[in-house]
């Protein structure tokens, strides 16, 4: 490869794939179920966690589906609540919380640093299988009599109440839990230790800075939701008395044990998103990132900041107003990188040359949506408005936009762009953008109308709902059609390229890292000699360099 | 309130309109920086488009003064509305001293009101308009939360503990009262409405229903019938402490503690007994959990609140709160 790299895509000269590459280097089951390959893993991960998108999904459809009519007569009540409680336990634990660090984050960190690998890639493939465990557990509980009592979980109604099967699923959650702090702790230790000659912290891409900061929170936050689930279930199954009052425990306990990860946890799920925007909008605006240190520091000052904001889930529990307000106060507070972050995305893009292709058009879903997710995150750390909007659907679509219109769009984007690299192959353009469209409409068409719900005070959870919220509810419910056509493109044209794709070349999009400067597919230890760094990270003023890869 | 496609919430409290203030500057913010970042963003996309693949845009680093305008500004915002929100939170958690009290408990799934004169209600409550009203709320099994969309307010019914919440009715009418807090199965059944009259009506429709009884009443009753009397006698010959007088103030606790004897900790004597025993006395009360309803405790706490120390006694235990 030479200099002329970025131009190959357009050039009828003809790209070829590598005659050895990491997708080739071994077949059969064994060669994948026992892989130590990051690359492998994170396919290994991309299958999982689309199986487990796709369940939540149809569970998503039910949920809708049921509330098209406001007498629930779609389903029984006792359907209902396990209907939204799988979504919920899937979407999150299974999906949104791996999402982009088991598949991109994997794939592309030693790539991105210049390393062969991870720094533990046995530990790297236990994790899959703990994720794999920690599912088969709560599957088995969600087809088996079912979980009704939310993804939340809140005491006593989980641990003396609830008529389902509670202690199966907390265990697999548990368990899953270890292999994200397993995939947080390599993460850690192979950006400190594995950086090629010249990759300083400070020429890392800020992708690899969004994933530093996401695998602090994993480590830190994760250990205490899986002690806190672990006594749910000996409340559960030995009677314990945590957080019974009954039993002298405490139900506002676990509301608090439950957030101090699980409002972090939001943040591993939109960090490594943020991460994923800022590769590409440098990319296609051919720019390096306005502010990179800014950037990257609100990574940093996100992860620690928010794990100082949870009981703003509990401002209506009773908690005495001055600890409401230091809670307030520090939620305003986070707010102030994330909008740092868009400020310096927009400002990237200001006298640059900006292509719309399809990872592009996925950048400007995100930021929009994001936006709005963000902002009306003001509403609920409002002490004045808090209290009438929490547990409604205002709650609801606040945090679709946040974990839906943020993270996914950053995963589908991130999805697009490195499909080349991880594939060797191209997909078809023109599908990828009337895909990314759709989903943005649909997206829209369905939780815009859910801000209004709430505000009218339909609140969430609810199998019935009194007829003057049917008209909302059906718009909602439409959206939700174009939103699952939306993702049922990408899954069926970027199959379809896996097969039959144009060889991508190694650098498709003219972009600069590490990771263009190997053959698409890698070869199976990344690169043929170490690589070493001479520029910061988006040198998008200078040529690209020849490939480490050939 | 059964309007076939309304789009903003009726407000029908005091309370209702300074949220919406609150709320609508916020939208407008938010409204201001999306349209705004999101046209930037458009313009720049269309203006700055690739016009050829040679096209090698010039760097541009950053600019510390920038990161500082977008810093501050924002901060600004936020500081604002941190501090008109919490002007707004106090004042949901600062009922008025004459506002009359209603206790309300949530079971699964149910609501079960009682109005200060003792008539008792289930999943509605009628209340007086423009008459301040104070919620006592607690639940007998899971968390529940007392909401009323169109007085702005919420609170949960936490089973163990006594919240509060109030509100002035400012409009006649009926309002939803929904349950917010995901309690199992008929969670979504778990609603009623809350009726606002003129005095006048209300204080016909007090009259309307079986002569009430005094939660005092009632809780002087069971005090009797559950046998309290025996240990808790008046005047401080009895196994168990004097409760005359105690309502409110400092208990000094065997461990050493002292804990102001509020509606939670008489709940909590009652029905786990040995938790906080008071210093001096034996943990030999046997404990209530299951021969008293939530109700019941509502009206054992409402005679207890009553009791005053009898003339020309001093109670021996209690020592003023901090």
């Amino acid at each position: 490869m030479n200099q002329g790299t970025e131009a190959k895509a357009m050039t009828p000269e003809a790209n070829t794939l590598p005659k050895e590459h990491y997708l080739n280097a071994g077949y059969g089951w064994k060669s994948w179920l026992l892989t130590t390959d990051h690359k492998r893993i994170a396919i290994l991960y991309l299958v999982s966690i689309s199986v487990m998108f796709v369940l939540g999904g149809l569970y998503a459809a039910l949920i809708r589906w049921n509330l098209l009519v406001p007498d629930g007569s779609h389903m029984s009540a006792e359907t209902y609540n396990r209907v939204f409680t799988a979504h919920g336990v899937i979407m999150i634990f299974f999906f949104l919380i791996p999402s982009i660090p088991v598949t991109l984050g994997n794939f592309l960190i030693p790539l991105m640093i210049g390393a062969r690998d991870l720094a533990f890639p046995r530990i790297n493939l236990l994790s899959w299988y703990v994720y794999v465990i920690g599912a088969a557990f709560t599957l088995y509980s969600l087809f088996s009599g079912g979980l009704d009592t939310g993804w939340t979980f809140y005491t006593p109604y989980s641990t003396v109440f609830a008529q389902s099967n509670v202690a199966f699923a907390a265990i697999g959650i548990f368990i899953a839990g270890f292999s994200s702090i397993l995939t947080g702790l390599n993460f850690i230790v192979t950006i400190h230790t594995m950086r090629a000659p010249g990759m300083t912290w400070f020429r890392l891409p800020l992708f690899v800075w969004a994933h530093y900061a996401t695998a602090i929170i994993q480590i830190l936050g994760t250990p205490v939701v899986a002690i806190t689930i672990l006594l749910v279930a000996l409340e559960r199954l030995f009677h314990f008395g945590f957080f019974d009052p009954a039993r002298g425990g405490d139900p506002i306990l676990f509301q608090h044990l439950f957030w101090f990860y699980s409002h972090p946890a939001v943040y591993i799920m939109i960090l490594p998103s943020m991460g994923v925007i800022s590769e590409l909008i440098t990319c296609f605006s051919r720019k390096r990132i306005f502010g990179y240190s800014f950037i990257a520091m609100s990574s940093m000052a996100i992860a620690v900041i928010g794990f100082l904001i949870w009981a703003h889930h509990m401002f209506v529990s009773g908690m005495s107003v001055y600890s409401a307000m230091i809670f307030s106060a520090l939620t305003y507070l986070v707010a102030i990188p994330s909008a740092v972050k868009v400020f310096n995305w927009t400002a990237t893009m200001f006298r640059g040359s900006i292509s719309w292709e399809t990872p592009m058009m996925y950048v400007f879903g995100f930021i929009g949506l994001f936006l709005i997710g963000g902002l009306t995150g003001l509403f609920l750390g409002n002490l004045g408005t808090d209290v009438h909007l929490t547990d409604t659907y205002f709650v609801v679509a606040h945090f679709h936009y946040i974990m839906v219109g943020g993270a996914i769009m950053g995963y589908l984007g991130g999805i697009h762009f490195w499909w080349p690299k991880i594939f060797g192959r191209t997909y078809s353009e023109w599908w990828g953008r009337i895909s990314a469209v759709l989903i943005f409409v649909g997206f829209n068409m369905t939780f815009l109308p859910q801000f209004l719900l709430g505000y009218l005070g339909m609140p969430r959870r609810y199998h019935a709902y009194p007829e003057e919220f049917q008209v909302l509810n059906v718009l909602s419910t439409a959206g939700a059609l174009i939103l699952g056509i939306g993702y049922l493109f990408p899954s069926l044209y970027l199959v379809y390229s896996m097969v039959k794709g144009e060889p991508a070349g190694n650098n498709p999009w003219g972009a600069r890292g590490l990771e263009w400067e190997t053959t698409s597919p890698p070869p199976a230890h990344n690169f043929e000699r170490t690589p070493v760094v001479e520029d910061e990270a988006y040198a998008y003023d200078k040529a690209p360099r020849e490939a480490f890869g050939v | 309130m059964n309007q076939a496609f309304p789009l903003l919430p009726e407000q029908a409290s005091a309370q209702a309109g300074e949220v919406d203030a609150l709320f609508f500057f916020i939208v407008a913010v938010t409204v201001f920086f999306t349209i705004g970042i999101s046209l930037v963003i458009l313009f720049f996309a269309v203006k700055y488009r690739r016009r050829s693949d040679e096209d090698r845009p010039r760097e541009i680093h950053g600019s510390l003064w920038l990161e500082l305008v977008w810093t501050i500004i924002p901060l600004g915002i936020v500081i604002l509305m941190f501090a008109w929100g919490s002007k707004v939170f106090f004042q949901m958690n600062r009922p008025p001293d004459d506002a009359m009290n209603v206790s309300v408990v949530g079971k699964r799934w149910m609501w079960k009101v009682q109005q200060p004169t003792g008539q008792r209600e289930i999943n509605e409550l009628h209340v007086p308009v423009g008459r301040a009203v104070k919620l006592t709320i607690t639940s007998e099994d899971v968390i529940h939360s007392f909401f009323v969309p169109a007085f702005r307010i919420k609170k949960d019914a936490v089973p163990g503990r006594y919240n509060v919440a109030w509100f002035r009715a400012t409009k006649v009418g009926t309002y939803h009262l929904f349950c917010a807090e995901y309690c199992g199965t008929e969670h979504s059944k778990m609603i009623g409405r809350v009726v606002v009259m003129e005095p006048e009506d209300y204080q016909t429709w007090l009259a309307g229903g079986p002569p009430p009884e005094s939660p005092v009443v009632a809780g002087e009753q069971l005090f009797t019938e559950l046998n309290c009397i025996t240990c808790h006698r008046p005047d401080s010959a009895g196994r168990g402490p004097v409760l005359n007088g105690i309502f409110g103030r400092g208990v000094k606790l065997a461990s050493g503690d002292t804990v102001v004897a509020d509606e939670a900790y008489v709940h909590e004597s009652i029905l786990n007994p040995a938790t906080k025993v008071v210093a001096g006395y034996q943990p030999v009360m046997p404990t209530y959990q299951g021969l008293v309803t939530e109700e019941q405790l509502i009206a054992l706490i409402a005679y207890i609140k009553s009791l005053q120390i009898p003339s020309g006694e001093t109670v021996p235990v209690p020592e003023e709160a901090e």
